[in-house]
């Protein structure tokens, strides 16, 4: 049997769908598709899971609560102003130093800080807390609050790329389910032909597992490979993470909402030097995905949450155990920043949950629930497919600058 | 060889869902029952050395490299031992999974270091990882639970990476004087991961009591012997209650709440459940996690009892293909297919790191995801298929035709096996077979 004879019209077919013709014919020269006209949906949406669970209380400290300097001690930093000392946000809170790029976003009114927050459940586990985040809902699910709310976003003519984009090594939760989503990870040393692509994609084709994988990371890759600079695919790290998720996202035609993720955040021990690292880690990703992103930045939300917030007092390793009230983000363009949202608990006697943990007074889903009906512009609809039997938690407004 | 296209479906069962995946100089007997059980009840190999070692490493040994870096790390041209340490000692425990001829045991050694799972993301556990696999787990993988509990809660290594070694009673003469206190990540992870599961409704409160339990738990790195060492300035004074369980102080009550909770009956369902998991699908039938959690319960925890109770499951037979295999999976039955000399094991390191399965690299302290939702994503499978190119051109003499009866005997799908006859080289023909769908999975 004539291999081409089996072969070359398969490739023929799918290899044009997924981009993978002009890879094979002119490797990664741009792909020769007619320039797709200006989308009515500008509006791009960015989450970072920081894994681990942030101490909301050391990225953004309640200096001005009388309880505060005692009950945190050696984790307290200096008051602003002073040496070494957290940036001010306006008299109460001060946010860590590491953070600056956050701050001068927070300065240009591009950040909107919501503290006291937690997600809807209870529970001190990481596993089972970030499941519950993911899936937005109070059990593990199959599928992400994410996915499920692509499934309201229509198709747009001339994208080339999916509507959602994870960025990384793993597909999370957050961004699994119905919807198809594409990928991104640097790649790695020498590859293989483009034909032996197309084989190996029609081998996998009609695998009702693997074939959709297959499909969609070839498809990924035409794309990327399409729009991103050398320089930009080899380094790794989150910081270029982010910046290739601004580039992707920034493109007319690629993405316009992407999930992204990073760890280190489980300081159960010296935390005041190890949460250096993470957190300049962000901020450095943060403000790589504000420049790689361009003028889309300014029809961008970003929404940076973790599973749980970590106990107020240290714990015997100047560290922090596993607490409830957190910290979360929200960045961008379209942002109605430069304050903190914080319907503030307090954390004397009596206030703390359970003795230990900074009480929520704000549900996470409100806040997703807000990005999705006004900067996403989704229906009621797709909010309850989104975040299900969650209809008394009301979207929150004002999250956006109009 | 016994291998050809006619061989039992049987054999080729044990040797991907049971075993490490066929090599073609261990074929599989006749009697595939008879040998995966013989891999039970016969006494283990031993583990290869890491090379250039001529005893086996100790944690005592991996303490002292961590000292000895620690105290030299300011000259200028020291060169750090534990590092390379590392790389030697993941190097070693991938060549025992490559070459070994009991790959039942071996796989038995996987999923349970990945139970008690450690992790290098603590830097100290590079030096001691090792050690651990061949103390705390190996020789109890056919022993009971709670002998393997107790062992690997004790290791330095897991003292390390969930923090014990640093947790004081803050009642304690230590805690007094250095005004020191809890940790409780070794608690709560031996409560949610090793033992009873969340199911199983145990409170904050039970995990603060069992963290005041730990406490006196830690390691000692300056005067020999070097290792584990109960400290009793440490350890939190007077009893303490978990799930109504009530331990006085000390540390043989340390022991007998780590017995007691490896002997309980939501340990023994959880334990049940992860077996099932991994040796007959993602979702397993409710029936099969009952005959396992009976066999357990009935044995006071018995693991060779268990692990020749799967080998019994009609359901880990009768369903081939059920589970797609992780990243480590996959390359060590790519090189074992290959027919690997023991001296690539690096290159097994190097392709488990390019999956994002590096060797001891856990994100986190309830191990690698055991189930294809956790590593079915697109990248993920261009990558596979792009490491089974570059595995291929190390080997470019086979032929992948022979070996795909070998590999995947009458799983074999007609259009894997025509694609790799049209293959234009040797390389594209055993990048296929490794790239196929049928040997993505177990």
């Amino acid at each position: 049997m004539s291999k081409t004879s089996l072969h070359l019209p398969r490739l023929g077919r799918r290899g044009l769908l997924l981009g993978l013709s002009a890879m094979a014919v002119a490797g990664q020269a741009r792909l020769a598709l007619a320039q797709p006209a200006a989308t009515p949906q500008e509006a791009r949406l960015v989450v970072v899971l920081l894994r681990g669970a942030l101490d909301g209380l050391a990225a953004v400290q309640a200096y001005g609560d009388a309880d505060f300097a005692a009950l945190r001690g050696p984790l307290a930093l200096p008051e602003p102003g002073n040496e070494e000392g957290l940036l001010d946000l306006g008299g109460f809170f001060g946010l860590h130093p590491t953070l600056a790029q956050v701050h001068e976003m927070y300065r240009a009114n591009q950040a909107l800080i919501v503290h006291a927050a937690a997600g809807s459940y209870r529970t001190r586990s990481h596993f089972d807390a970030q499941d519950m985040l993911e899936s937005g809902a109070s059990e593990r699910l199959s599928s992400g609050w994410l996915n499920r709310a692509l499934e309201a976003i229509p198709d747009r003519p001339g994208a080339d790329a999916r509507t959602g984009l994870a960025v990384g090594l793993d597909m999370p939760l957050l961004l699994r389910g119905k919807v198809p989503v594409g990928m991104y990870a640097s790649p790695r040393g020498g590859r293989p032909d483009p034909d032996l692509y197309a084989r190996f994609a029609d081998l996998a084709h009609d695998d009702p597992l693997l074939g959709p994988a297959v499909m969609e990371g070839l498809r990924a890759r035409g794309f990327a490979a399409d729009r991103l600079d050398d320089g930009l695919r080899k380094a790794g790290g989150f910081p270029s993470l982010c910046g290739i998720a601004g580039r992707l996202l920034a493109d007319p035609a690629g993405p316009r909402v992407a999930a992204l993720e990073t760890g280190g955040w489980d300081t159960h021990s010296s935390q005041m030097s190890r949460l250096n690292y993470p957190l300049r880690q962000l901020d450095e990703g943060l403000g790589s995905l504000k420049a790689q992103l361009g003028s889309a930045w300014q029809h961008t939300a970003v929404l940076v949450m973790t599973e749980f917030g970590r106990t107020v007092r240290a714990n015997g390793n100047q560290g922090t155990d596993h607490g409830t009230g957190g910290v979360a983000f929200l960045l961008g363009g379209a942002i109605a920043g430069g304050r903190v949202a914080a319907d503030w608990p307090g954390l004397g006697a009596g206030k703390l949950l359970e003795d230990r943990d900074l009480q929520p007074t704000v549900d996470l889903r409100e806040i997703a629930k807000g990005l999705l009906r006004d900067h996403l512009r989704l229906p009621a609809t797709a909010l309850e497919a989104a975040f299900p039997d969650s209809r008394e938690v009301v979207p929150k407004g004002g999250l956006l600058a109009t | 060889m016994g291998h050809d296209a006619g061989m039992l479906p049987q054999g080729i069962l044990a040797a991907i869902r049971f075993g490490l995946g066929p090599r073609p100089d261990q074929p599989v007997p006749a009697d595939a029952v008879a040998w995966l059980k013989a891999q039970i009840r016969d006494p283990a190999l031993p583990p290869p050395l890491p090379e250039g070692w001529e005893r086996t490493p100790t944690a005592a040994d991996g303490l002292a490299m961590l000292r000895q870096d620690q105290m030299n790390r300011a000259q200028p041209d020291y060169q750090t031992l534990v590092p390379a340490f590392y790389r030697l000692e993941a190097a070693a425990l991938m060549q025992g999974s490559l070459t070994t001829a009991m790959p039942f045991r071996e796989r038995l050694v996987l999923f349970w270091s990945n139970h008690l799972s450690v992790s290098v993301r603590e830097g100290s556990v590079r030096a001691l990882a090792g050690d651990y696999v061949r103390t705390a787990i190996r020789p109890h993988v056919t022993g009971r639970f709670e002998d393997m509990l107790v062992a690997a809660i004790r290791h330095p290594a897991m003292l390390y990476y969930l923090n014990q070694a640093s947790s004081v009673g803050p009642n304690s003469p230590l805690g007094q004087r250095q005004r020191r206190g809890l940790n409780e990540n070794l608690a709560r992870e031996v409560l949610e991961l090793h033992t009873l599961s969340p199911v199983s409704g145990y409170t904050q409160a039970d995990v603060t009591e069992f963290a005041r339990l730990l406490t006196g738990l830690r390691v000692e790195t300056a005067n020999e012997p070097l290792g584990s060492r109960f400290w009793p300035t440490a350890h939190e004074p007077g009893a303490k209650t978990i799930l109504g369980q009530r331990f006085e102080e000390g540390p043989e009550q340390i022991d007998a709440a780590l017995r007691w909770l490896a002997r309980h009956e939501a340990t023994h369902r959880h334990l049940a459940l992860k077996l099932a998991r991994h040796f007959v699908a993602d979702a397993p039938p409710p029936a099969v996690i009952d005959r396992l959690f009976a066999v357990l319960w009935n044995s006071g925890g018995d693991l060779a009892a268990a692990a020749e109770a799967l080998v019994d499951l009609p359901e880990a037979w009768d369903r081939p293909l059920a589970k797609l295999r992780t990243p480590q999976d996959f390359v060590l039955a790519s090189m074992r297919i290959l027919g690997a000399a023991p001296e690539l094991a690096p290159m097994a390191v190097s392709g488990v790191a390019s999956l994002n399965q590096a060797v001891w690299l856990a994100p986190a302290p309830i191990g690698w995801p055991d189930s294809a939702e956790g590593w079915l994503h697109p990248e993920g499978m261009i990558r596979r298929m792009e490491l089974a190119y570059s595995l291929a051109g190390r080997f470019s003499r086979l032929n992948p035709n022979e070996l795909v009866p070998i590999a995947l005997g009458p799983l074999a799908r007609q259009e894997t096996i025509r694609a790799i006859k049209g293959a234009g080289s040797v390389r594209d023909g055993l990048t296929l077979l490794l790239a196929s769908p049928e040997f993505q999975r177990r």
